[in-house]
Order: structure tokens, then C-alpha cells, then sequence
């Protein structure tokens, strides 16, 4: 379809003028910047990030300690190192990322 | 059931009762399972209704679907990029459940499949088995890498290596509970403040004019909900977009 294709162009054309059309270069690697933003999202997110990373951590050592039969122990490290991974899970959150060619 | 015995109950809307009578009640066909076979449909419906014309300029149907198409391509193309195409079907079905679940959720008597974990970490579990499929296919070992930033120092991998590994684990998990605890939160507010107005319309004469009060609060969440709906469906989209862009880019 030669003529639909001319008009996606001209279109195209038009928009760039106008300064709607985002540069070619702007799409990929946008990374997290493109989420909502504001103070109550922003809170949640975070910590939504440190109780997920908290809940796999100890899931993880609990499963673990099921499995070698040392019950207490491998549970208390896991759960030191979910709080550590959700510490950092937010610091990527904050971090910013670069381009998709990363 | 908005005020049986003059208590807020808030929570009896999330339970399960079977649908389509003793049929349903023999296969465990829940009205949860109802109302995604709702969506699902309404979803394939729009799609298809209005792609069918292939009209140059669009009606009214057509250009709803091709809203829908539109919105969540660029966001996948942004997001992961050009190569991200092949994963568009994946992210667009994804986004469209959710967002169905969610505002159909807000009618009244419907039932909102997205308020229950199960269904949540379903979904986000499957995201999860996909973009670990992808990177062990497209990086085979280089996936492991992963776990270890180059660069970091070797005596330091017995504490980096765990910690990437949770924080790995932890992402079906933080994508599953944002979803559920949102639609959670927002249908108990609803639900609270709905009750208000039965229990203060009933206080006699000045009742009514105070009812109006949680009334009008209620209106404005209907509002809110309806955004949250369509953010959270968004917000669930762009980060399995944004999952697929580290499995295929590996950094």
C-alpha cells in the first residue's frame, strides 16, 4: 500500500516540524524513567521493592534449611541478605540507568 | 452486604463462590474464573471486531483497538527496542488481562480476579519463567554473569552473589504484590466508605444530609480507582518490559 505508506511519511514530516515526533535516538534504554512519578507512587514502589526482596530472601533460606535439615541458620543468613538485595533493588530504583547498547 | 449487623465488612468481597450453579459448583468454576473468561473475550472482541473493517481511516471501534495496539508497542519498542518486537504479543496480551481485570472490576457486582495473589503471582511468575527462558536462550552461560557485576572484586562474590540472586528472585514477587495490593487497598476503600453511607443514612432526620458526605468521597475514589486501574495495568506492562530489556541486553 504505496499510498498509506506516503501518508505514515508525510505524517511523520508534519509531526517533526511541529516538534511532536521524538527523535529516533531518544527510543530504547529509556529504563525506569519512564514509570509515574510522584511522592506516594514513588514511596510504594520503594517499598514494595524492600518487602519483596525481604519475603524471596527469607523464602529462599527457609527452603534451603528445609532441604540440609539446619534449621535456624541458613533462615538468618537469607534474611540479612533479602534486606541487603531490597536495599539495593531501591538503590536501582533511584540509580539512573543507561542506554539500552549497556 | 454493605452493612449486615452495623459492621464494616470490607473483605467478604474478595471471596470465592462458585458460578453456574451446581455445573460450576462440581468443577470448582469460581466467579474469579467468570470474569477473566469476561475479559478474555471483551479483549479478543475489540480486537478483532475492530481490526475487522482494515479501514484507511479508522471508525470508532477501529480506533480503540488501534489505541490499545499503538500504546503498547511504543511502550515495548521503548523500552526494550526494536529487537523487543518479537516480545510485543507477549507484554500486549499481559497488559490487556490485567487491564480488563482491573476495570471490570470497578462495575458493581463484578469481581475483581486481580485482587487475589494467586492470580497476581500467576502472572507475574510466568513473566518471570519467560524472561529467564529468553536470557539462558539468547546469552546461554553469559546469563550467569549476571549475577556477578564485572569489574567486583572475586573475594567479594560470596556476598554479591547471593545478593543478586534475591534480588533476582524478589522481582515476580514485588511485581505480583504492587498489582494485588493496590486492587486490594482501593476496593476495601470503596467498600469502607460505602458502608459509611448506609450506616449514617440510616441516623433519622440528619441522616441523609451526613451520608452525602462519604458519598461524594466515594465518587472522587470511583476516579482514582479507575486511574489506578489503568496505572497498574501500565506499571505491570512497562516492567515486564523493562525485565525483557535486561534479559536481552544482559548488561
Amino acid at each position: 500500500m504505496t499510498e498509506r505508506d506516503e501518508f505514515d511519511e508525510r505524517l511523520k514530516q508534519a509531526r517533526q516540524r511541529r516538534g511532536l515526533e521524538k527523535d529516533a535516538s531518544d527510543s530504547g534504554g529509556v529504563g525506569q524513567v519512564g514509570l509515574p512519578a510522584g511522592a506516594l507512587q514513588i514511596g510504594l514502589r520503594a517499598g514494595i521493592e524492600v518487602v519483596s526482596a525481604l519475603i524471596a530472601g527469607a523464602g529462599l533460606g527457609w527452603l534451603l534449611d528445609r532441604w540440609l535439615g539446619s534449621f535456624p541458620w541458613l533462615f538468618l543468613v537469607f534474611f540479612v541478605v533479602g534486606g541487603v538485595a531490597g536495599v539495593m533493588n531501591v538503590y536501582r530504583l533511584f540509580s539512573p540507568r543507561t542506554g539500552a547498547g549497556k | 452486604m454493605a452493612a449486615e449487623g452495623n459492621t464494616i465488612d470490607a473483605l467478604s468481597q474478595f471471596e470465592l463462590t462458585h458460578a453456574f450453579g451446581p455445573i460450576g459448583a462440581a468443577v470448582n468454576f469460581t466467579q474469579s474464573n467468570a470474569h477473566m473468561l469476561i475479559a478474555a473475550g471483551l479483549v479478543t472482541a475489540i480486537m478483532m471486531l475492530g481490526m475487522a473493517p482494515r479501514a484507511i481511516v479508522p471508525g470508532r471501534f477501529q480506533a480503540v483497538a488501534e489505541t490499545f495496539y499503538e500504546f503498547v508497542e511504543n511502550l515495548v519498542v521503548g523500552q526494550i527496542g526494536h529487537e523487543g518486537k518479537r516480545y510485543f504479543p507477549f507484554v500486549f496480551a499481559l497488559f490487556m488481562f490485567v487491564l480488563f481485570g482491573n476495570v471490570l472490576g470497578l462495575f458493581p457486582y463484578a469481581f475483581t480476579y486481580t485482587s487475589h495473589i494467586a492470580v497476581t503471582f500467576g502472572l507475574a511468575f510466568l513473566v518471570f519463567v519467560v524472561i529467564t527462558v529468553v536470557a539462558l536462550a539468547l546469552h546461554g552461560k553469559k546469563f550467569f554473569g549476571y549475577f556477578f557485576p564485572e569489574g567486583a572484586p572475586i573475594w567479594l562474590a560470596p556476598i554479591i552473589v547471593p545478593v543478586e540472586v534475591v534480588s533476582y528472585l524478589s522481582r515476580p514477587i514485588s511485581l505480583s504484590v504492587r498489582l494485588f495490593a493496590n486492587m486490594v487497598a482501593g476496593h476495601v476503600l470503596l467498600k469502607v466508605f460505602a458502608t459509611f453511607v448506609v450506616l449514617l443514612g440510616s441516623l433519622g432526620v440528619v441522616g441523609p444530609f451526613v451520608a452525602a458526605l462519604p458519598l461524594a468521597v466515594n465518587v472522587l475514589l470511583i476516579g482514582f480507582e479507575l486511574l489506578v486501574a489503568f496505572l497498574q495495568a501500565y506499571v505491570f506492562a512497562i516492567l515486564t518490559s523493562i525485565y525483557l530489556h535486561d534479559a536481552v541486553h544482559l548488561h
